[in-house]
């Protein structure tokens, strides 16, 4: 850890600005970035903090969607009553995040921006190979310890895994993020990793997040995250999924299906592939366990990772079927 | 540190002072409200901060240190390497074994191990240390390295003849055995991982240092610094108020320290070292990681004819651990024939050291796995099996047992747990997607003893100090002390000031192994009676007191007051006794070891481990003793496995403070829990390190993961092990969780996992 400049933005315009400087970085609770500048991965010239700018913080839920101010703590989001009623697996994603401590520090945009947790990423002075951090320079995970990475979407450059809980429910329900005016679609937002595992997100410097924005949908009414790990609590997922679902009047048909993975990806994974196949199909366990294989389909591994494409189909099977039996 | 026993005021102080009361832990409050100050946080005029720089491969030699960039960075007084360090006297083992004269050099040049101290960067600053020492770059000539125990280049290892036991045949009787057995059993390196990690403050006055560090053995690492440095032992003096949890980790001077104190003392300024999260990951070892194969011969009954067991574990390089894993194999079951032999294997490691009950705890999972295996094999219920090889007599010591409520620990338990409606066949007892697993395991832990020293003081206003070089790492020393002296003296536990973790202080040797409850209590108990003695004496005699006119033999002193055997006569406080005799206080020394010891014993008593009596010494063999019956859920697609019931019933003898006793069973069970699930340094086998050496990627149990503990004392006292009765309460939880569980995972599932930790992809 260096010496760093320390800059409280006054307004989102200013903490644009200044972040657009080489070496500046955004700083909101700082649970993702204080930790890697600690272990040598962040090394900012400049923090831009941005926790004391005004009105980033608001939620509101309405019967359109919800509206989430990218300085809105986890704690806030994964409790407020609206945000439960009527996107469970939005809450429930969050609130089955990190720790309480965490949580309340942390911020939705910091959240979304959060980085890999391979462990060859945060180790720079022992592992100098990481295509990630240094472009170019190889990647230290591939042949190495592999059970936290991920099997969909990796490169020949990266297998890092995006950790995120959040992002998987949001990809699920069709979220975009505001980055002031423009606005993407959070599927967009994220990036897979390809040639350039450095470029994580479609954010340009001087960009700022400032809101994410769901709509609302009778599927994200009826929805659940369901996060499977090793331990209990405060631990990433071994793989997750966000579900929802809308049955047809006959209570068995299934009209709407979303289906987003977590802890298996180099991105939040949306599996339309499980949507498809079982839209418009009679809710039942056979065919959904069937239908949930397709979401590893392409999955590659890396030996110690190879359970996650076990895992992840029977997350989203039994997801799926808790909500169907919830009816 | 000074701690005055403060009332909680509310039920769980069971209003009980005396010695078996369930006084709440007197250091409590000022842990919890921030007061009590640990080690490093001593603010010191002039302190300067240390950073150590570390190896980066597990195997060669140090070519280059390139510090220039280093030396210029701001704040930077001094940057340490092989070359510019002084040169130290290495120090004897805790055998107290003599050293070797050559020089000692806590910074390394041959390297053994990825994460080796190679520099140190002082600064006036941390943040200057920390920063200047990513600018020092270290070239190295690196060669293959042996990274672990299943790495081909590792071969068998080197044969460790004093862990040979054998009686019997036990081949032979295997080989003619009706129903055979026999697998291997695996557990991984893992880590103490306290909260509170480890560090120093180190400072010179002439040559005279003095050292603040968490410690479990005040005066064994002040011998160490006290070698390293060429001063006499009595110009060293170790610092310890409270200790964040140590484990086994804290008990030994360590390299980091050398660094700290060469740096003090070539700066002549304090010196503050505290190690990142990562280096408590290579700084120093945890358990080693071990291999056993056990093979039972028994028949069809069940009943053991023979036990032939395995080990490896590993060492370093230039180092030796050997993790005792037939400790527990040989004394649990009776067979006629047994052998068990060990070696340990060398490899690129930090040298692995004492974690929670080592050699015992792996020892179990191997044991207490294989006769849940052959109860299957021959269809006989597992607790069933366990009484019909009960063993009624120390198998291998061929002793009696001094106390083992062993057989009481499996009727209690399979009462509160209702085994009895167990059903028998694996994957019969399922819950929706959870399949349900019932198992039960034991577990042991000797009684090591030694001897202890306290001073116990009685002041003009009554109250009662208590002195002593012995620590509470969290285990409750304070609060059994003072209840000690309460009792012993006749005064509340409120009048009773203990200070420890002072090497000053009177004399203790090593608190590890269990052992520190039964050799301080007993040292307190020596003395206060010597100074209840005094006081008595002074009261029947001294002219001047009240009493002196009763010609009484004796007097009664309870709740701080004195009076006549029969109530007839005078009621005076302490105080007004002291302040009638004119004296300002009344002290007395106590200590255990024998009567005629000489200094040079006392000192080799306190400062090594080579005094420690023998569990098996004399006619008895000491041990404590449980039994773990624990409920598993496994989900059935998931492969997770979740505790959801615990019930074990322990034999410690008896026990001093139940709270405390029981904090610590349930601590050891929590962290058995963590061993047979989460716990596992994992390697990069092309690099030879661990890499997940912080508190997020090295999992260790959360309240999530805890369920419901319900712990029952069966023990009774044991006055072979101690002079109150106690025996060995720290360790003995959770030698045996682990293949409880594991043994609940395949009652649940049919999957015996052999290799902890039994993670989900073991299962799905
Ligand atoms: C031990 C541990 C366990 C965890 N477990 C989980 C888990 O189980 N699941 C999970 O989902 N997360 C987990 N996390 C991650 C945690 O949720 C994130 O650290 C947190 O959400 C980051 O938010 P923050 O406000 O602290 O971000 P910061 O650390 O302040 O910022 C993170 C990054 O985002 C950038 N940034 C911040 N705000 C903005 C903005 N408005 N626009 C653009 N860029 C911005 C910063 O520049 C920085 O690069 C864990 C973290 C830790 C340390
Ligand atoms: S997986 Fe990605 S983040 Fe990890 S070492 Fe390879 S390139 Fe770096």
């Amino acid at each position: 850890m260096r010496d760093f400049a320390y800059l409280r933005a006054t307004s989102t315009e200013a903490a644009r600005q200044a972040a657009a400087l080489p070496g500046a970085m955004l700083l909101a609770g700082g649970t993702t970035l204080i930790d890697l500048a600690k272990c040598g991965v962040a090394e900012p010239e400049t923090l831009v903090d941005i926790t004391h700018l005004e009105g980033l913080d608001g939620i509101a839920v309405d019967e359109r969607g919800a509206m989430i101010g990218a300085l809105a703590r986890m704690g806030h989001v994964a409790d407020h009553a609206d945000i439960k009623g009527r996107f469970p697996a939005v809450s429930e994603a969050v609130w089955q995040a990190a720790s309480a401590q965490i949580r309340n520090m942390a911020t939705i945009g910091g959240n979304l921006m959060q980085r890999t947790r391979c462990p060859y990423f945060r180790d720079p002075s022992n592992f100098s190979a990481c295509n990630k951090r240094q472009p170019g320079s190889g990647c230290s995970a591939i042949g190495g310890v592999t059970r936290g990475h991920a099997v969909l979407g990796t490169s020949e450059a990266c297998i890092a895994m995006y950790p995120g809980d959040l992002a998987t429910a949001l990809v699920a329900f069709d979220a975009t993020v505001h980055l002031g005016e423009r606005q993407l679609l959070v599927d967009d937002f994220f990036l897979l990793p390809g040639a350039t595992p450095d470029k994580e997100h479609a954010i340009e410097p001087g960009e700022m997040i400032t809101a994410v924005e769901i709509p609302a949908s009778a599927a994200a009414r009826r929805s659940t995250y369901l996060k499977v790990r090793d331990r209990q609590s405060y631990e990433f997922a071994a793989a997750s999924a966000a579900v929802g679902l809308e049955l047809e009047p006959d209570g068995r048909t299934i009209r709407d299906l979303r289906v987003a993975l977590g802890g298996v990806a180099t991105k939040p994974w949306r599996a339309r592939a499980v949507e498809d196949a079982l839209k418009g199909k009679v809710l039942e366990p056979d065919a959904v366990r069937a239908a949930s294989l397709l979401a590893v389909e392409g999955a590659v591994d890396h030996g110690a990772n190879h359970y996650k494409i076990e895992l992840a189909p029977r997350v989203v099977a039994r997801a799926i079927l808790t909500l169907g039996e919830a009816a | 540190m000074t701690v005055r026993s403060i009332r909680h005021g509310d039920a769980s102080d069971g209003g009980a002072d005396a010695v078996g009361g369930r006084l709440s832990r007197v250091d409590g409050p000022a842990k919890i409200t921030g007061a009590a100050k640990y080690a490093v946080e001593q603010q010191l005029e002039g302190l300067a901060h240390a950073v150590l720089v570390e190896s980066t491969i597990a195997s060669g030699k140090v070519r280059a240190i390139a510090s220039k960039a280093a030396e210029a960075a701001p704040g930077v007084l001094k940057v340490l390497t092989p070359d510019t360090i002084i040169s130290l006297r290495t120090a004897s083992d805790w055998f107290g074994t003599p050293p070797p004269d050559k020089p000692y050099c806590p910074l390394a040049r041959d390297i053994t191990f990825s994460g080796q101290h190679v520099a140190a960067v002082v600064a006036e600053t941390f943040e200057q240390a920390v920063a200047a020492a990513a600018l020092v770059k270290v070239s190295y000539d690196e060669t293959p390295a042996i990274v672990d125990l299943s790495d081909g280049k590792a071969g068998d290892g080197i044969p460790v003849d004093a862990m040979t036991k054998e009686w019997g045949d036990a081949q032979a009787a295997f080989a003619s055995a009706p129903v055979r057995i026999c697998a291997a059993y695996n557990t991984p390196r893992e880590y103490q991982a306290p909260m509170e990690p480890h560090g120093l403050i180190a400072r010179w006055e002439g040559d005279h240092l003095t050292v603040w560090e968490p410690s479990q053995w005040l005066d064994g690492m002040a011998r160490t610094y006290a070698e390293w440095f060429g001063v006499p032992f009595e110009n060293v003096r170790l610092v310890s108020p409270y200790i964040g949890g140590g484990f086994g980790s804290k008990a030994l001077a360590l390299g980091h320290g050398a660094v700290a104190a060469c740096a003090a003392k070539m700066l002549g300024r304090p010196v503050r070292l505290v190690m990142t999260r990562p280096q408590t990951f290579t700084g120093y070892g945890g358990r080693a990681a071990t291999r056993q194969t056990v093979t039972i011969g028994a028949d069809h009954d069940g009943m053991i004819q023979s036990i032939v067991h395995r080990g490896v574990n590993e060492t370093s390089i230039d180092g030796m651990w050997v993790e005792p894993l037939g400790s527990v194999t040989s004394i649990m079951y009776a067979t006629p024939n047994f052998s068990s032999k060990q070696n340990v294997v060398r490899v690129n490691s930090v040298v692995p050291g004492a974690m929670r009950a080592p050699g015992e705890n792996p020892s179990a999972f191997g044991i207490e796995s294989a006769i849940d295996e052959l109860s299957y094999e021959v269809g006989i219920d597992p607790l069933e099996i366990r009484l019909r090889n009960y063993a009624e007599q120390d198998p291998e010591a061929k002793k009696a047992w001094s106390t083992r409520q062993l057989r009481e620990a499996f009727a209690a338990g399979a009462e509160r747990f209702g085994w009895a409606r167990r059903t028998p066949e694996p994957r019969s007892m399922r819950d929706g997607n959870q399949l349900i697993g019932w198992g039960v395991a034991a577990g042991t832990y000797p009684v090591r003893r030694a001897y202890g020293e306290a001073i116990v003081r009685i002041l003009a206003d009554g109250s009662v100090e208590v002195e002593s070089s012995s620590i509470d790492m969290g285990q409750g020393t304070y609060t059994i002390l003072a209840q000690t002296a309460a009792e012993t003296v006749g005064v509340s536990a409120d009048d009773v000031v203990v200070k420890l973790g002072d090497s000053r202080f009177p004399r203790a040797g090593v608190t590890g192994g269990s052992r520190l409850a039964g050799v301080m209590t007993g040292a307190v108990h020596k003395a206060a009676t010597a100074a209840l003695d005094q006081l008595v004496g002074l009261a029947i005699s001294d002219p001047r007191s009240p009493f002196h006119a009763l010609q009484a033999n004796t007097l009664v002193v309870a709740n701080g007051r004195i009076t006549a055997p029969r109530g007839d006569g005078p009621d005076v406080s302490i105080s007004e006794l002291l302040e009638s005799v004119g004296r300002d206080r009344i002290e007395a020394v106590g200590d255990t070891m024998p009567a005629n010891s000489s200094a040079e014993d006392r000192y080799k008593n306190y400062t090594t481990i080579a005094m420690a009596l023998p569990h098996t010494e004399g006619d008895y063999s000491r041990h404590s003793w449980c039994a773990h019956f624990v409920e598993v859920r496994v989900d059935e697609d998931f492969g997770t496995v979740r505790v959801s019931r615990v019930v074990s019933a322990l034999d410690s003898g008896r026990l001093y403070n139940p709270k405390l006793a029981e904090s610590q069973w349930k601590g050891g069970i929590i962290m058995g829990i963590g061993q047979a699930l989460l716990e596992e340094g994992i390697m990069d086998r092309r690099h030879g390190r661990i890499v997940n050496n912080n508190l997020a990627d090295y999992l260790v149990p959360t309240n999530a993961d805890i369920p419901d503990i319900e712990v029952i004392s069966v023990g009774i006292p044991d006055l072979h092990s101690s002079v109150l009765g106690g025996k060995g309460v720290g360790e003995l939880a959770i030698v045996g969780m682990a293949p409880a569980i594991a043994n609940a995972v395949f009652h649940a599932t049919g999957k015996r996992v052999r290799d902890l930790p039994i993670t989900l992809e073991k299962l799905i």
